[in-house]
């Protein structure tokens, strides 16, 4: 299992790109963070999510 | 009339202690993007005794501004880092102010934040937060990034909040009161976002 946004995810083995396109975000708002570090965007389609990991997906909505 | 940088600074010293006023001294900001996030970050900090603002924007001052951010009306139609500049040396005479009158992006984002211990990220459009977000965490990681989302219409104030995202990455706001829903902006609420955003830079001050 993965944890993201504090929630236990059946993900583990998946890339990013592949749990990302599972979910409602779009790519070009947000940060993801495991495990304290940023994960690149360009490693988004080969960074594998692993079992035990504990994932932050920040999502930015506008307003400044 | 205003006070001798002696003054100001001894000023400083009796409210925020001698070696926390010397760090706060010795500080360089960053503040990309001067709307109702930055422009009140940054009165925030200079108020303080920051060492040093670096102000980005490449907007104008709008009458559509003035409800929430720190210009007057009579500054209408200035480059917003001029209008910023003086309107914060009005309040603290003493601090370091450098502005770029251009638009952030990757190609100049290391360039111009190079010199910053903490950078906070003030843009309004969700895409160019990310974009700043995710290029500092990147490229420079050694720095301290203060990103905000969600502060947008009349939900509650405890709703803002601040949280720690990495060692270095902080990210304050509600997470979802999204602009584009047309909830509007509000003065308050924005403020309570900014004053999140200049508290964590001086508490992390503070704490280390």
């Amino acid at each position: 299992m993965v944890k993201i946004n504090g929630e236990l995810l059946d993900v583990a083995g998946k890339t990013v790109t592949e749990y990302l396109s599972l979910t409602d975000y779009n790519t070009k708002r947000i940060a993801v963070e495991r495990n304290g570090d940023i994960i690149l965007k360009s490693e988004y389609d080969t960074a594998i999510l692993c079992e035990g990991d504990i994932v932050e997906v920040v999502s930015f909505v506008g307003g400044g | 009339m205003i006070p001798q940088k002696e003054e100001w600074l001894a000023a400083l010293e009796k409210r925020h202690g001698k070696v926390l006023q010397n760090k706060i001294s010795n500080t360089t900001v960053a503040i990309c993007g001067l709307g109702g996030l930055g422009s009140n970050i940054a009165v925030s900090l200079a108020r303080a005794g920051i060492g040093k603002l670096i102000l980005i924007d490449y907007d104008k001052v709008d009458i559509t501004n003035l409800h929430r951010q720190q210009y007057k009306a009579c500054q209408l139609g200035e480059d917003k880092t001029n209008a910023l500049r003086n309107n914060l040396l009005e309040i603290a005479p003493y601090i370091g102010i450098e502005t770029h009158t251009t638009r952030l992006a990757e190609d100049n984002i290391t360039t111009l934040l190079k010199d910053a211990d903490f950078i906070c990220e003030a843009f309004d459009v969700a895409e160019s937060k990310a974009m700043l977000v995710n290029e500092v965490l990147e490229k420079m990681p050694e720095k301290y990034l203060i990103a905000a989302s969600g502060m947008a219409g009349f939900d509650d104030a405890n709703l803002i909040k601040t949280r720690k995202i990495t060692s270095k990455f902080y990210l304050c706001g509600d997470g979802k009161s999204d602009v584009n829903d047309g909830i509007g902006l509000v003065s308050s609420r924005v403020m309570l976002c900014a004053a999140h955003q200049a508290h964590i830079v001086l508490q992390i001050l503070n704490s280390t």
